[in-house]
């Protein structure tokens, strides 16, 4: 079995990376009922006995060995202190070892150079050990995980310096990168620039981008706060949907519902998507897929790695009598513009991959049947008409009996470019904030990332 | 004569689970009165069927197997189901499994993880094959799709070839769907193929279509998952495999059975047809006889049909009209009751086989008088024809096309591939159809 670490960076790289941990928590107590520290937990957690000052890593052996405590695989930076000192005041302290955390005081200002170059010059030494030793506590180190925002000044910037740091120190291990991008109506003026500026590290270096749009996430919390009514009014209507089955709640993980934060909801989303992406690669199936098999069926040219996720079922209803149509709307759901997580119509664009993750009680009929039926109604690229990968885990996610996630190379990723694209040539047309970014030496530098 | 079988990837390992299931199932599972035999041919079938596929070590019985997979998940799923069955267990020494799988990537499967693990997988083989007294030959299991059972099952099958120049290679290939299982399984077709087809010695090729239909159709399952799949093939499998008689009495090994059925170095594919299937509850309601089992199975050779239904009864064995399937050869498998009585001379139709083949010496028939598997009579037809062309050249068409837009081909090249060997692989493909072409 491989592991995965984790490196989130920024505030919002920090609170997605902080549901994921939460989530996976929640995943892998739900299945490991005998508390053995076995393969499927190792992927992303370490056992680590903590009676040394140094906890002392325990390998997973012959896969009998208790847990004793779990330790994340994950890095955790930040540009200033307050995210993650509240991750580590809260009750996933004990997840996280202080030594994976590397945090600084003032900030980086929404600003990517200050980010990329003055951090990244201040920091690399740190971080560069502090990834070194997450990679040697290892048994089989298989791939990145890379989380941060691309509108900020720290996600942005000193996430795609790590970025280029991987992939200077590590060219052999995949780099995935979820990187949350700016809608049209974003609280921070400099976003367009900072975004630009990252999506050249992200197209050299990553080899897989997951790109997520606020905006599309909370379409899809709100699609779901409109059919699940509050617990308080717990009604007893036809349809009434499965409390915790929402890929948007947290329960049953360590954080509380009191304790939830606004964003919780949409973050849980993005934290979903990680989980379900690994979950073939950690656990049993009839047709496994492995992380190294995304990259290597949805990459077709090598700068072409921009993926577009989309989840479905968004909540489980707890009424048996709904019949069991629920399987095929699941599939013809996962390709409407409301359940991508950018705001995309994958539909009326081109594809040139898909691949299904489906994980729970479905067969290889069910997939097959929904391929046919869907094929007719989906362009593909003309070299790759029948551009299918389908995985089959046979462990349900937490709370619903089947799910199902779409990973797709769809041309419909250049909607998101563009916008972004028309908003960085207004400000820079007028060279708003240009004097910020003293270290951008000249215009064509600016160019070349356009 | 024993049978050592390689299962190669997560396909190849879940097949094969099934595969020595099945045979496990039949030998051993079914009550003296159901087999039509007297109790001492029966008890010499069991001893010719441990010789054959299984070891008595350690008190239990042994698959004569070795189990390889770049990641440990499905082997561990494969071994515990055996155990679970009580028939059989597999050998936990006679597994190799690595870590970080070989992500659909021929390239990686065949360069990366065939020079690293090959000497440790020859060894297991090795040691597999001096437990036999007189080994027959090898059994590979491998998909197509993927990059582990494709990729390093080719690399295998290449040493495998080199270490026992005489034993003979029999590899059974699963051609994945027609729409995607995988997007790059052209690719990884293309390149196996091409490469078996210097080591090995015979292709045999089931399809997941096919199989998935006669799930669906004549088994009536309603969620057809892939243990209902492999469960068609292991049954299609053991059905030949399985000891039978020709007429003057010489046993069915790998060797006898493949220096039939593959006459000409050039003409390796073989496919299988068995009939009947159908649903356990219909067994008992149905009653057939040979004449009609033996037409169905002419009839579907001919006109290139997988199951009894459906069949295109239109095509008939004239040179004019409807284009029909020639062959190489054909062996013909009967078990069950009255096998002695069967007529077989409609597969001796010179018709069916290229003028320059005598006609006589291109059917082989094996029997046994042993039921299979539940069924009264059962007859299954392993054949050297032109079936597999349709899907073969569907694929080739396929990859060619994405190779002309040069797309995944940079993943390929990471790992050591060049262009030119796609392009051998181009070319010895596309030789193998025009040979079965002209037949």
């Amino acid at each position: 079995m491989t592991q995965s670490i984790v490196v989130q960076v920024g505030q919002c790289g920090n609170q997605i990376g902080f549901r994921f941990w939460d989530l996976a928590l929640r995943e892998h107590s739900s299945l490991n009922k005998t508390g053995l520290y076995d393969d499927a937990v190792s992927s992303f957690f370490r056992n680590v006995d903590t009676r040394y000052s140094d906890p002392a890593d325990i390998p997973v052996g012959h896969g009998l060995g208790k847990i004793k405590d779990l330790k994340a695989r994950a890095v955790l930076i930040d540009m200033e202190e307050g995210v993650v000192n509240e991750i580590m005041k809260g009750p996933l302290r004990g997840v996280f070892d202080y030594k994976q955390l590397i945090t600084d005081v003032s900030g980086a200002g929404n600003n990517w150079a200050i980010g990329h170059k003055m951090y990244g010059a201040k920091y690399k030494e740190e971080i560069s050990e502090t990834i070194r030793r997450a990679a040697e506590l290892c048994d089989c180190l298989q791939c990145f995980f890379v989380i941060h925002s691309m509108g900020g000044g720290t996600g942005s910037g000193l996430g795609s310096f790590v970025l280029n740091l991987l992939h200077e120190e590590y060219p052999d291990i995949y780099r995935f990168v979820m990187a949350v991008y700016p809608s049209h109506e974003d609280d921070v003026i400099t976003s367009p620039y900072n975004s630009v500026l990252a999506m050249r590290q992200l197209t050299d270096n990553a080899d897989c981008v997951l790109p997520v749009e606020n905006q599309a996430l909370v379409d899809i919390v709100n699609k779901i706060n409109q059919a699940n009514p509050k617990l308080a009014e717990r009604k007893s209507s036809r349809g009434h949907v499965k409390a915790g089955s929402a890929i948007s709640t947290g329960d049953g993980g360590i954080v509380k519902g009191k304790d939830e934060k606004p964003f919780d909801s949409m973050n849980n989303i993005a934290a979903n998507v990680l989980l379900n992406m690994t979950s073939s690669a950690r656990f049993e199936g009839s047709l496994n897929v492995d992380l190294n098999e995304i990259t290597m069926n949805l990459v077709p040219f090598p700068k072409m790695h921009y993926l577009v996720t989309s989840q479905t079922p968004l909540y489980s209803v707890s009424d048996v009598h709904i019949p069991p149509r629920r399987l095929d709307q699941m599939f013809s759901d996962a390709f409407s513009k409301d359940h991508q997580l950018i705001k995309a119509d994958p539909k009326h664009s081109l594809y040139l991959a898909c691949a299904l993750m489906v994980r729970g009680k479905v067969e290889v009929s069910d997939i097959r049947r929904n391929i046919e039926r869907l094929q007719s109604s989906l362009k593909f690229i003309h070299w790759n008409r029948d551009g299918w990968k389908t995985g089959l885990c046979n462990v349900a996610p937490v709370g619903q009996p089947y799910s199902l996630l779409t990973i797709a190379n769809n041309t419909c990723v250049h909607h998101t470019f563009s916008g972004l694209r028309d908003r960085f040539v207004k400000l820079y047309k007028r060279k708003v904030m240009y004097v910020v970014y003293p270290w951008k030496n000249n215009s064509k530098h600016v160019s070349q990332h356009i | 004569m024993s049978v050592v079988t390689l299962q190669m990837g997560q396909c190849g390992n879940q097949v094969g689970g099934q595969f020595f299931n099945m045979i496990a199932r039949d030998t051993f599972d079914q009550s003296l009165a159901k087999c039509n035999v007297p109790r001492q041919t029966n008890q010499q079938f069991i001893d010719d069927v441990c010789e054959r596929f299984f070891s008595q070590e350690e008190g239990s019985l042994k698959a004569r197997a070795v189990m390889v997979d770049m990641e440990p998940k499905v082997i561990a799923m494969t071994t515990t189901e055996a155990k679970r069955s009580g028939l059989f267990q597999y050998n936990n020494k006679q597994q190799f499994c690595q870590k970080c799988g070989s992500g659909n990537n021929w390239a990686h499967g065949f360069l990366v993880h065939g020079s690293k693990c090959s000497q440790q997988v020859m060894d297991l083989i090795q040691k597999e094959a001096e437990k036999c007294d007189r080994l027959e030959g090898f059994f590979t299991l491998m998909s197509l799709a993927g990059g582990t059972g494709s990729g390093l099952g080719a690399y295998i099958t290449q040493c495998v070839r080199d270490e026992f120049p005489h034993s003979f290679i029999m590899n059974q290939v699963t051609w994945p769907f027609y729409t995607g299982e995988v997007i790059v399984q052209n690719y990884n077709a293309v390149l196996t193929l091409s490469h078996l087809y210097q080591s090995s010695d015979a292709i045999l090729i089931v399809e997941n279509d096919q199989e998935q239909k006669i799930c669906s159709q004549l088994l009536n399952i309603k969620k057809i998952s892939f243990s209902d799949i492999n469960e068609v093939i292991g049954h299609k499998l053991a059905s030949f495999l399985q000891p039978a008689k020709s007429n003057n009495l010489t046993s069915n090994h790998l060797g006898e059975m493949l220096e039939h059925l593959v006459p000409h170095p050039e003409y390796k594919l073989l496919t299988m047809k068995t009939i009947p299937f159908m649903s356990e509850n219909n067994i008992q309601y149905s009653a057939y006889q040979w004449p009609g089992l033996v037409k169905h199975l002419t009839q579907m050779l001919i006109a290139n049909a997988s199951m009894e239904e459906g069949i295109d009864w239109g095509v008939k064995l004239s040179s004019t009209g409807l284009a029909y399937n020639k062959s190489m050869a054909n062996s013909l498998f009967l078990r069950g009751l009255d096998v002695n009585t069967v007529d077989v001379s409609s597969f001796k139709d010179g018709r069916l086989y290229p003028s320059w083949l005598p006609s006589e010496a291109c059917l082989a028939s094996w029997t046994n008088q042993r039921t299979f598997n539940k069924y009264e009579k059962s007859a299954s037809l392993v054949s050297n024809s032109q079936t597999p062309l349709i899907s073969l050249n569907h694929v080739i068409d396929k990859a060619w096309s994405m190779f002309t837009s040069r797309a995944y081909v940079h993943q390929y090249i990471k790992h050591g591939l060049a262009e030119e060997d796609f392009l051998d692989s181009f070319a010895c493909l596309e030789q193998v159809i025009k040979n079965y072409k002209d037949l």
